[in-house]
């Protein structure tokens, strides 16, 4: 199934115009995770478990108030791709062994931080794909221990200040590449998305949703307080990762890599860092040229390798 | 029914297919690995109508065993050791869900340094988490423990997941005759899995274990889950009862041997009491009063009937098959809170410290075990916590650290030159 069916999201006039996650959640303004949450969960629908690991999202479901109309299962921070498999496979043996009827049944959803997905619960995730587990996966992905105050995780970008890599040179490893660690694992999809793109978010949720086995999804979730912006800043920031060419925009289908909205003309990356704090210490005080191109050339390296 | 050798591994492996289990989540670890085996053997030779999946370590494990029975269906599980430990977080964190499931552990001592023998630092280590435990000391009562275990977990006023204890090796890998209840006996005695408000239905959305802020809720619920606990003591005894009725064999809270008259009481967990009872005989033979309590439940700890049937006794022996460094015997502390300053509560409460990573207890030592309790009962004087090692042992071990010395002063004068 390489071609994919004809998508009912052409353009926003086809979003849904109403969101189903309630409001006066504890997230941050403007939330990045949240705008692409929003998005996902109307398409996904109240049909689902939440399978939460600990993260800024934890505080989602709040004893006694939750946004989700469906249900929602906290576990920790290493094993909700664990938690979706004991989920899914209770499910389909009360179904077969026809104690619930199909009717009850859910959609089982991952949803972690990218501390967890990236790092701690890589193995529970790796576990889960190698067992053809069938479930969606969400990685909110704000590269940083963000609900613990932006410590540096293994999706920190290189030269991000965060709040243990406060040097002058930032954060100096290399944000890892899940989107890859996850395709190797061959599972049924794997997409890259972003809450400011909609589109293109609701067209692969939407195309994961009609799909069975693993379907992995990281959200690029700019962070105000973590990566030093305005709010109002957040819609923004998210186009510019796009356009930038920083966060590119792709899926992993049936053994293909295939990028879904290919910024033609990119825009230099420094637009992009200038509207964060976290790379302040690029341009003052003075111009850290070296780092900006270090930079712009890792990302000018990635489309370059790209067969487009 | 019909009798069977069984290891205890084996026992408990018809325990979970005896009670019916939808669904076992797996790990390989010695000594329980034989769990494990047999039961997906029977799985794919369709004589269990189970699902068994092998998950990628023991806190995926425990992470899925009670999120299938935080989804409503009967869950079996099984691990031993330094997997217990590596699943801890999620041991402690489950039983908060409420979400009732079986957990057998197959005692064996902890790194470091590594070993596959038995002792109880592995299950003491989730004494304060929420789980129910039941001691076995046979492979039959491995059996029924897991029955009853189902039972308890499954009640309404408790609704928390229970650990089935068993020692590794002298109990996993044993064989004795055991009786196996016909499966229609068993699942008349189990029952069918009720999941209440505990599940997950497309209709009915729940949001199970969620966060709270402050401290008000959080004791709230973490009070609810102790009192919950501590009605395991009622409920345990009324269906060990109605197990009694149905199977013909007794498993109170406590098993007493020789207890009534004794004036030395013996006690302690687990397989290696049944040395102990075998020493009471020996020492009775000898003239000397002395009797044994063997506690199955461990968690909701017995404290009641520990002080009535230690009522007035003159000298108690703790022999604790574990250690809390820097502190002793952990059963002894625990009895010593129950006892303490009850009025009939035996004057003398002595603590051994034994059978760490499967070192024997001998005949001797229980006799000199008792000698000790009967000169602390004489003199009014408790001596210090004993830890249980003799001369032969320790000149074994000289011997090993003299061998290691020579190899290694072997190493520091040729090994250099030699990988160059």
């Amino acid at each position: 199934m390489a071609e994919q069916t004809v998508s009912i999201y052409r353009s926003m006039k086809d979003l849904p115009s109403t969101h189903l996650l309630g409001t006066g959640t504890p997230m941050c303004s403007g939330c990045g995770g949240l705008e692409a949450l929003n998005q996902l969960y109307d398409i996904i629908g109240n049909k689902s478990v939440f399978v939460n690991a600990a993260g800024c999202m934890t505080l989602l479901s709040v004893y006694p108030f939750t946004p989700f109309r469906g249900s929602w299962l906290y576990t920790a921070m290493a094993s909700a791709p664990a938690g979706a498999q004991g989920v899914r496979d209770a499910l389909d043996i009360l179904i077969q062994k026809q104690r619930m009827s199909a009717d009850e049944d859910m959609q089982v959803v991952v949803l972690t931080g990218d501390g967890a997905a990236y790092g701690m619960g890589l193995s529970a995730t790796s576990g889960a794909m190698e067992r053809n587990l069938d479930f969606l996966y969400i990685c909110y992905d704000n590269e940083g221990y963000g609900n613990t105050g932006q410590q540096f995780s293994a999706a920190t970008p290189h030269g991000a200040k965060t709040a243990t890599s406060k040097g002058p040179r930032g954060y100096p490893g290399f944000k890892k590449d899940l989107f890859a660690i996850w395709a190797a694992h061959n599972p049924a999809y794997v997409a890259t998305v972003e809450g400011a793109e909609p589109v293109d978010l609701a067209r692969k949720i939407e195309k994961a949703m009609t799909m069975k086995g693993p379907r992995l999804l990281i959200a690029l979730s700019p962070c105000p307080p973590g990566w030093d912006y305005d709010p109002k800043e957040t819609v923004n920031v998210g186009k510019l990762a796009v356009k930038t060419g920083v966060w590119p925009l792709k899926e992993y289908i049936d053994g293909r890599v295939v990028h879904t909205k290919i910024p033609r003309e990119r825009k230099p990356v420094e637009e992009y860092l200038k509207l964060q704090g976290r790379y302040k210490h690029l341009f003052e005080p003075q111009r850290n040229e070296k780092l900006i191109n270090e930079i712009q050339d890792k990302v000018d390296r990635y489309w370059d390798s790209i067969d487009l | 029914m019909t009798r069977k050798l069984l290891t205890g591994n084996g026992a408990a492996a018809w325990g979970a297919r005896l009670a019916a289990t939808d669904y076992i989540p797996a790990f390989p670890i010695t000594p329980q690995t034989e769990i494990i085996e047999t039961i997906s053997v029977w799985i794919d030779q369709g004589e269990m109508d189970a699902r068994m999946i092998t998950m990628e370590s023991e806190h995926s494990m425990i992470t899925a065993a009670a999120s299938a029975a935080a989804s409503g269906i009967r869950v079996f599980s099984a691990t031993s050791s330094q997997g217990l430990l590596y699943g801890m977080e999620m041991i402690y964190t489950v039983s908060g869900w409420r979400a009732p499931f079986v957990l057998v552990n197959v005692s064996r001592g902890l790194a470091s340094p590594i070993t596959l023998e038995p002792d109880h630092n592995d299950i003491m280590s989730a004494r304060d988490s929420g789980f129910l435990q039941i001691h076995c000391a046979t492979c039959q009562e491995v059996l029924d423990s897991t029955l009853m275990a189902f039972r308890l977990a499954e009640d309404a006023r408790i609704r928390l997941p229970v650990i089935v204890n068993l020692d590794g090796f002298y109990l996993s890998f044993t064989r004795e005759p055991v009786e196996l209840p016909e499966y229609e006996d068993a699942q008349k005695f189990v029952g069918a899995y009720d999941p209440e408000n505990i599940r997950f239905r497309a209709s009915s959305p729940v949001s199970q274990a969620v966060a709270v802020l402050g401290g008000a809720p959080y004791s709230y619920f973490r009070y609810e889950t102790h009192l919950a606990a501590q009605n395991g003591l009622v409920v345990y005894d009324e269906l060990q009862k109605e197990f009694a009725n149905q199977f013909g064999r007794e498993y109170p809270a406590i098993e007493a041997y020789q207890c009534d008259d004794a004036d030395i009481v013996f006690v302690m967990l687990g397989s290696f009491a049944t040395k102990a009872q075998a020493a009471v005989d020996q020492l009775r033979n000898a003239g000397k009063k002395v009797g044994l309590l063997r506690p199955r439940l461990l968690r909701p700890f017995p404290a009641e009937m520990f002080q009535n049937l230690l009522a007035d006794k003159a000298g108690v022996a703790v022999i604790d098959q574990n250690i809390s460094m820097g502190m002793g015997g952990v059963l002894h502390s625990e009895l010593a809170a129950a006892l303490y300053g009850h009025p009939h509560a035996p004057p003398r409460l002595l603590s051994f410290i034994g059978g760490l990573g499967g070192r024997d207890i001998s005949l001797e030592e229980f006799f000199e075990i008792a000698d000790v309790t009967q000169q602390a009962v004489n003199t009014k004087q408790t001596p210090p916590p004993r830890l249980m090692y003799t001369e032969q042992e320790l000149r074994e071990m000289r011997k090993l650290q003299a061998v290691a010395s020579v190899e290694r002063n072997e190493l520091n004068n040729s090994g250099g030159a030699k990988n160059g």
